[in-house]
């Protein structure tokens, strides 16, 4: 009898033994699950920081703010204004207006020295001085403890990642910014976004404590729609008062995690390659070695009728069914381990620290057991290949 | 069971056969211009010292391997020409196995063990039941059906593997020295069921052996001697 149903049924059927034989091997199958759980557990475990800041940069902007630099300028580190330059970049076409004024917000950004919580080392953290608008340019910024700072007072408020991450931060501690002790009045949080990791104070009293003059260093912009971007950037780049750049902050965002993200995730999958190298030659052993114990068992079957083609997809299913297992476990550790971890790294773009909370997120999850999969697959082959070309007379007589 | 034999009246008909092994630069010739007659029906002993080539003729008979040489007929198809896949193919429907160490999935229950060979058929679930209800009660071993080869004796796992052997009623029952894990009482009792099998369905067995007591169960012995087939053991 042929036809691919037979040939199937017979996969099923051997494949079915191997997979009922695992529980007399369990010391070997359980050491190559575990490897390939190890691999999985890393890449995703890796992967998931870059993610996680990638999904903190994308909630820092919406498609329909921008932000305004000056030209050439990469980063709010290096870009600079006058007050009346961002008075020509608020009144510009596509800006959205209340009856209190344009929504544009321009801001200085000053790096401080705090010490880290988990390593008590001193890292540079973000502080912004914002003007009024700049709780209606971004969306969802809101107060979660004590209360807004007030215009013209020297107080700040800390964005809630950073008031996790970096030290004397809580409501009532006092923030050494320049010469002056500033009071922390309350967290705030912007959605897991960057203005997480950000100290904000008014725009005004920071400039006088850094002796900025009345500079700033961006605009910050809502505008009427995600489509008015073009008639604001146009309008804003051919004014000849002006030397700015506009982008739209998604783009902004995007682009300043590039570099971090592309780090990682090349770090994750090197670390991941080397680890799966072991785990290939776990499973391998593993294959070799249930190939070995069953050698009499397969014998019995191929003089029987079975064919030597459903015996080496029987043995690789049954490597790909082990390494499935590894999969699911390190994914499932993964997640338990490293999903929503709170944690922060330097933002190069910035020269600050940025918080974010690692991201686990379901298509690293098939990410991980594609590669449990692959790992398995490769494990399986040569020990397939093994069983199916040992010769039947000599193998009925293996004990 | 429809037995097809060959033009000189033999279900199996065996020409010129040589087989020749190598290890490493050394040929090994283990049968010697071969021939051997079987008729349907018949109940063959093939006897001989270790080393003789009984157990290698029995592979050829079987298409568990190609003859160096020769030709190799069973019931008229010329089973050395074929391809391994189309042996695979060809062993599902004419042979039935009988091993000396049994070979019964230790995973599988008796039951289970018997329906093998039926999964490489077209049966239903239920036909497929009914046969290995069939194959057990032939062997008197059903009340043991549920049970896995570990908990039965050794005379009960040959009882499986004899069932498993005659499952799907192969055109041969080949058996590889079925009595010589046995001790005498279980040994006899499965030389006494074969020739049942012989006697009572016309089943055709060849069957390997060492032992003089097994050999006087079937209705010819025939000898092998350093690869060559003799009609007395000193010949």
């Amino acid at each position: 009898m042929s036809g691919p149903v037979n040939w199937l049924s017979q996969i099923a059927a051997v494949t079915k033994f191997g997979l009922l034989s695992m529980p007399q091997r369990r010391g070997s199958v359980a050491a190559a699950a575990f490897g390939i759980a190890g691999v999985v557990a890393v890449l995703v475990g890796v992967l998931s920081i870059a993610a996680g800041f990638r999904r903190a940069m994308a909630a820092s902007g919406s498609p329909d703010a921008a932000l305004v630099l000056r030209s050439g300028a990469d980063s709010e580190m290096v870009s600079g204004f006058l007050r009346d330059s961002t008075r020509i970049i608020a009144d510009a076409p596509g800006v959205a207006r209340t009856p209190e004024g344009p929504l544009a917000s321009a801001e200085l950004f000053v790096i401080i020295n705090l010490p880290k919580i988990s390593t008590g080392t001193d890292v540079n953290v973000p502080l912004r001085g914002v003007e009024r608008p700049a709780l209606k340019v971004r969306e969802g910024l809101r107060i979660v403890k004590g209360r807004m700072f007030e215009w013209g007072r020297d107080e700040v408020i800390v964005g809630i990642g950073a008031a996790r991450e970096f030290d004397g931060l809580q409501v009532g501690d006092r923030l050494k910014v320049g010469r002056y002790l500033w009071p922390v009045v309350g967290i705030f949080s912007a959605g897991g976004g960057a203005a997480d990791s950000e100290i904000w104070s008014d725009a005004t009293v920071l400039q006088a404590a850094y002796h900025r003059g009345d500079s700033f260093q961006s605009v910050f912009v809502k505008l009427k729609s995600p489509d008015a971007f073009n008639e604001f950037k146009d309008a804003v780049t051919a004014d000849p008062r002006l030397n700015a750049q506009v982008l739209r902050q998604t783009d902004y965002y995007a682009e300043n995690s590039t570099a971090v993200t592309k780090l990682i995730t090349t770090l994750g999958y090197l670390i991941a390659s080397l680890m799966a190298v072991g785990a290939v030659f776990g499973a391998l052993n593993t294959m070799y070695s249930s190939v070995s114990a069953r050698t009499r068992e397969i014998a019995t079957l191929r003089a029987l009728g079975f064919g030597s083609a459903a015996v080496v997809a029987s043995v690789m299913l049954e490597s790909i069914a082990l390494a499935l297992l590894g999969g699911v476990l390190g994914a499932a550790l993964s997640y338990v381990a490293f999903n929503g971890f709170h944690t922060a790294t330097m933002n190069w773009q910035s020269f600050s620290q940025i918080t974010f909370s690692l991201a686990v997120t379901p298509q690293l999850l098939v990410q991980g057991v594609v590669w449990a999969t692959l790992i398995g697959a490769i494990g399986g082959m040569l020990p397939a290949i093994r069983a199916a070309r040992q010769p039947i007379a000599a193998a009925l007589w293996e004990l | 069971m429809s037995e097809q034999a060959t033009g000189n009246g033999a279900l199996v008909d065996i020409r010129g056969v040589e087989k020749v092994f190598r290890r490493g630069a050394e040929d090994i010739q283990v049968l010697k211009d071969l021939n051997l007659e079987v008729p349907a029906g018949e109940f063959l002993a093939l006897m001989g010292p270790s080393g003789s080539g009984k157990s290698t003729l029995l592979n050829l008979i079987g298409g568990l391997d190609h003859p160096t040489r020769g030709t190799v007929s069973i019931a008229g198809e010329r089973i050395d020409q074929l391809s391994d896949h189309r042996l695979a193919a060809w062993r599902a429907r004419h042979v039935g196995f009988v091993f000396q160490l049994y070979n019964l999935l230790p995973v599988l229950t008796a039951e289970r063990n018997v329906e093998l060979p039926l999964l490489l058929t077209h049966l239903s679930k239920a036909e497929r039941r009914a046969h290995v209800a069939t194959a057990l009660a032939a062997v008197g071993l059903e009340h043991r059906a549920k049970h896995y080869p570990r908990q039965l004796s050794g005379g009960e796992q040959q009882r499986a593997g004899i069932a498993r052997g005659i499952v799907t009623d192969p055109t041969l029952l080949l058996c590889d020295e079925p009595t010589g894990d046995l001790d005498r009482k279980a040994g006899d009792e499965i030389l006494g069921l074969l020739q049942a099998l012989n006697r009572e369905h016309g089943k055709t067995i060849i069957m390997v052996t060492h032992d003089p007591h097994a050999s006087a169960r079937a209705s010819r012995t025939v000898y092998l001697n350093k690869g060559q087939l003799t009609r007395e053991p000193n010949d």
